[in-house]
């Protein structure tokens, strides 16, 4: 039995409604007990001194890209686990646009052995809602349900079809099985590559509208009403996205929805020099979407900050801006990027934490993202000051497609533990 | 003045002044082009390598023969995009190039953006983008903007329409940002299909009827119409857009005496332009080829890097 | 700083050496000179004026030998070409070819070939204020206003009332301000 005590910290648990000074006893893989500073007297117990950091559940991302199998260049389930508790997440869900696709219980199989035999965090895989994700016909989602995967998205890709997206969301809805969405209308895409905004037409590239989103969440938010599935949006971008997506949970729609921290930092403005580490999808918006986009977290409208942690080596990136691919790796920077929505008064540092954690858990289901007793002792202790610079030395995913490379950032992840082991350390790096 | 520019990527990135510089420079490279032997001295051993990733033998025979009149080794290196399908990269190629150590190259690309990516990697390059997607087309413009100057003097208080596919147009980029910078005021004229939705942004009057746009213009410009870039074509039918776009006798009829009617070339006679008016008094469109390559001697001069010592 | 032509002495240097060019041609109305710029320009002018009024009409043409420079490298400072106007065809021409100091002799080389690549004169000369020392090509001419021994520090400056409000000649030492 192995007993580590974290004291001296600032212990946020929004599900238990905890903010403040509090130790927090771990007994081998599960938390013990959460208690007022000080108050935990236990013998025989390694401690960890949080004097000065935030204390608090593991984060859970929503939304991530593992790239195993198929694509190992650009990131292995090792490395990207690597990657995600170096940003403080202790479980992450993976899209499945692997190769093969994860749209069939062999895959997801495939993708649980090698968390197990490679991983740092817990990993939840997403299957596909249609085979190869090519839009045409369902995968075998109650399969894909029975194998463990926590929900169906044939995210990289939209289902086009309206009517199949309609029997999607009520096949899923049998098995309680959530869908999550990549909104985008192809044709109204018409191989965009960035925002379409006087950003696009200064620079000459094809834009990517905002309505080629909007009309995608209006579909599948009326869709997923009328079939009564739960329907979570996957990284809103647009102000009426976001206004489409709090408009239905007004009427009582099962909707969730994720924003990514790119999508509240950064603007279209960031494109000029054409650096394709700014190429993602949905495209950098304009201040106005932003704007929302702050405004829906304040009221309370989004559910979970997700990364859409996309890895791309350089033969993918390091290309014409048309012909680069669209992502960035997104893990270690998500935590200092929603430190500033903490900093800039739109959310509170508990609200923060609650985004990046208990909230994306119920979201699908999952067990972590709090500090309950008898809970797995994913934690994560964090600096919410410390300034560094991003840089590629400091980057463990095996990509470094990240449009804050040599930026400024305020507020560190210091120790992440999964189930109680300590997995990542500042200091030391990934263990 | 001095010009401490290492590229040409877009007119966007120049001031008036360096404007002005560069077509003052290029009307006495116009000198040089009327002599007897149109050949000076002031680039020997000096290397330009044209990299042509789209085909445009207009663009690239002007360039020659700018670098050749500038007795430059002028190389050309024309790569396909097939070459790009068996797996060579812009970088490959911006490599191989930097390899060679050409002193300024000239590149030309279906994607915007292409020549700033080269000129990020070839740090002892100057790189001069001859058009790269829908994004600029700077010495075009330049030229352009000479044309006019040696016929009005002055380009303040000029008025300009630029008619047809704004959208996918390099050339309207380009000549929108030279004209207000040199201080006309520039309209856009053609369906609203073929506008990008932002382009009022831009400081530009927009007019989706060709008389009204042209009305009272000095300047009208012609955008070609490129079948081969418009997918989904913005308008029903090249007789219908030629109907409602095209510059006929009947519109010319409106225009002011003194108006000059322009294009980038090539001229798809029957669509943009009547035939009658494209080889008519109004047209410059010659004098445009003939400016070009005087505009491009300027910039291949400017960007050898001149300096002056103990003479 | 030495002045070494004030304003008066100046003057009469440029009669003297319109006087040296009318001794040596017995064809004048086969003569034309080219100024190079800025100064040669000057200089072209007043000669040419000295030749008008003793009934002599010399043609002149302006030469800007930037194009033809052997010195183009890694410099900021980039000049802008100025005007190149030879109106007339030297071909056959007695070409003088003028310019206010003989230094290295960089300039007239280039100015000679500029002139070959306009035709084929039938001779060239050269006529220059003031000769200094530090010529690096095999080029001279007995057709100067004066000549002076300098030092490779040294600079001559040949002002011209027209772009500098004063006639004169003056040399400065090292480091010192011109
Ligand atoms: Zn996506």
């Amino acid at each position: 039995m192995m007993k580590t005590l974290i004291k001296n910290g600032q212990l946020i648990d929004p599900q238990n409604n905890i903010s403040g000074l509090f130790d927090v006893l771990l007994i081998d893989d599960k938390i013990e007990a959460v208690a007022p500073q000080g108050t935990l007297v236990v013998s025989d117990t390694k401690e960890i001194d949080a004097r000065g950091l935030v204390v608090c559940p593991g984060f859970v991302d929503l939304h991530c890209h593992l790239r195993e199998p198929g694509f190992e260049y650009k990131e292995t389930i090792s490395s990207g686990t690597a990657s995600a508790v170096a940003g403080g997440f202790t479980s992450v869900c993976c899209m499945a646009n692997t190769h093969p696709v994860n749209d069939n219980a062999t895959v997801t199989a495939f993708i649980q052995k090698q968390v197990r035999e490679t991983g740092y965090c817990h990993v939840y895989p997403i299957g596909a809602i249609t085979k190869e994700l090519k839009g045409e016909a369902l995968a075998n989602i109650a399969e894909l349900n029975d194998a463990g995967c926590i929900a169906i998205s044939d995210d990289g890709n939209t289902v086009q079809n309206a009517r199949l997206m309609k029997i999607a969301l009520d096949y899923a809805r049998s098995f309680g099985l959530p869908i999550t969405t990549h909104s985008l209308e192809i044709n109204l895409a018409n191989n965009g590559h960035m925002n379409a905004s006087i950003m696009s037409t200064k620079l000459g590239l094809k834009g990517l509208p905002n309505v080629a989103e909007d009309i995608i969440i209006a579909r599948d938010i009326m869709l997923a009403e009328q079939s009564g599935a739960h329907l979570h949006v996957g990284h809103v971008s647009t102000a009426i996205g976001i206004t489409l997506v709090q408009e239905a949970k007004e009427r009582g729609a099962k909707i969730t929805c994720e924003v990514t921290p790119h999508h509240f930092s950064l603007t279209d403005e960031a494109l000029v020099g054409y650096n394709t580490n700014f190429k993602m999808y949905p495209p950098l918006r304009t201040r106005k979407d932003i704007d929302a986009l702050k405004t829906a977290f304040k009221n309370g409208v989004v559910d979970a900050i997700a990364t859409d942690h996309a890895p791309h080596g350089i033969i993918d990136k390091e290309l014409e801006f048309d012909r680069a691919a669209f992502g960035i790796i997104g893990f270690e920077t998500a935590l200092p990027l929603s430190l500033n929505l903490v900093r800039e008064g739109v959310i509170t540092l508990e609200e923060m934490v609650g985004l990046l954690t208990v909230k994306p858990a119920n979201v699908f289901n999952l067990s972590g993202g709090t500090l309950s007793q008898g809970r797995f002792a994913d934690i994560v202790l964090f600096d919410q000051n410390a300034s560094w610079t991003f840089d590629e030395g400091k980057i463990y995913s095996k990509s470094k497609n990240s449009p804050f490379l040599g930026t400024e950032l305020r507020g560190r992840v210091i120790k992440t533990l999964v189930k109680g082991r300590l997995v990542y350390d500042v200091s030391s790096g990934v263990l | 003045m001095k010009f401490t520019r290492k590229n040409i990527l877009g007119i966007a990135d120049l001031s008036r002044e360096e404007i002005e510089g560069i077509l003052e420079t290029a009307l006495m490279f116009s000198e040089v082009n009327t002599r007897a032997i149109k050949k000076v001295p002031t680039l020997r051993g000096r290397t330009v390598i044209n990299v042509f990733f789209e085909n445009s033998t207009r663009t690239r025979t002007s360039f020659e023969l700018a670098g050749k009149r500038l007795s430059a080794d002028v190389v050309n290196f024309t790569s396909s995009s097939s070459a790009l399908s068996k797996g060579e990269s812009l970088l490959d190629t911006a490599k191989n190039l930097a390899a060679m150590q050409p002193d300024i190259l000239v590149c030309r690309h279906s994607c915007a953006g292409a020549s700033h990516i080269l000129a990020r990697y070839l740090q002892s390059t100057s790189v001069i983008n001859a058009g790269d997607g829908s994004h600029e087309h700077p010495s075009q413009a330049l030229l352009d903007m000479m044309t006019v100057l040696k016929v009005r003097k002055k380009v303040d208080g000029l008025r300009v329409a630029i008619v047809g596919d704004i959208s996918h147009s390099r050339v309207a980029r380009s000549n929108i940002y030279c004209f207000q910078k040199m201080g006309a005021s520039v309209s856009v004229v053609g369906p609203a299909s073929m506008m990008p939705s932002a382009i009022k942004d831009l400081g530009v009057d927009v007019h989706y009827n060709l008389k009204q746009g042209i009305e009272g213009a000095d300047i009208i410009m012609m955008l070609r119409i490129q079948m081969e870039r418009i997918k989904q074509s913005p308008f029903p039918s090249l007789r219908e857009y030629s109907r409602y776009f095209g510059l006929n006798l009947e519109t010319i009829k409106t225009l002011k005496k003194d108006a000059l009617i322009m294009h980038p070339g090539p001229v798809n006679r029957g669509v943009e332009i009547d035939p009658g008016i494209a080889d008519g008094p109004y047209s410059v469109i010659l004098d445009q080829v003939t400016n070009g390559v005087a505009v491009r001697m300027a910039l291949l001069y400017l960007l050898s890097n001149a300096q002056s010592m103990n003479l | 700083m030495t002045q070494i032509l004030n304003k008066e002495s100046f003057e009469e240097a440029i009669k003297k050496l319109a006087e040296k060019i009318r001794e040596e041609q017995t064809d004048l109305n086969n003569i034309a000179f080219i100024g190079i710029h800025t100064r040669g320009v000057h200089l072209s002018n007043r000669l040419a004026k000295i030749f008008k009024n003793s009934g002599v009409n010399v043609q002149q043409g302006i030469l800007d030998i930037n194009l033809y420079r052997d010195d183009l490298s890694q410099s900021s400072d980039k000049p802008i070409l100025k005007e190149t106007k030879i109106t007339f065809d030297v071909s056959g021409k007695i070409i003088y070819l003028i310019d206010d100091v003989l230094y290295t002799g960089r300039t007239v080389r280039a100015a000679m070939d500029a002139v070959f690549d306009l035709g084929r004169p039938q001779a060239v000369h050269l006529v220059v204020m003031a000769k200094r020392s530090g010529r690096e090509l095999p080029i001279d001419t007995n057709l100067c206003a004066i000549t002076i021994d300098t030092k490779q520090d040294d600079s001559v400056a040949v002002r011209f009332e027209e772009t500098d409000n004063v006639d004169e000649i003056s040399l400065f030492g090292k480091g010192e301000q011109i």
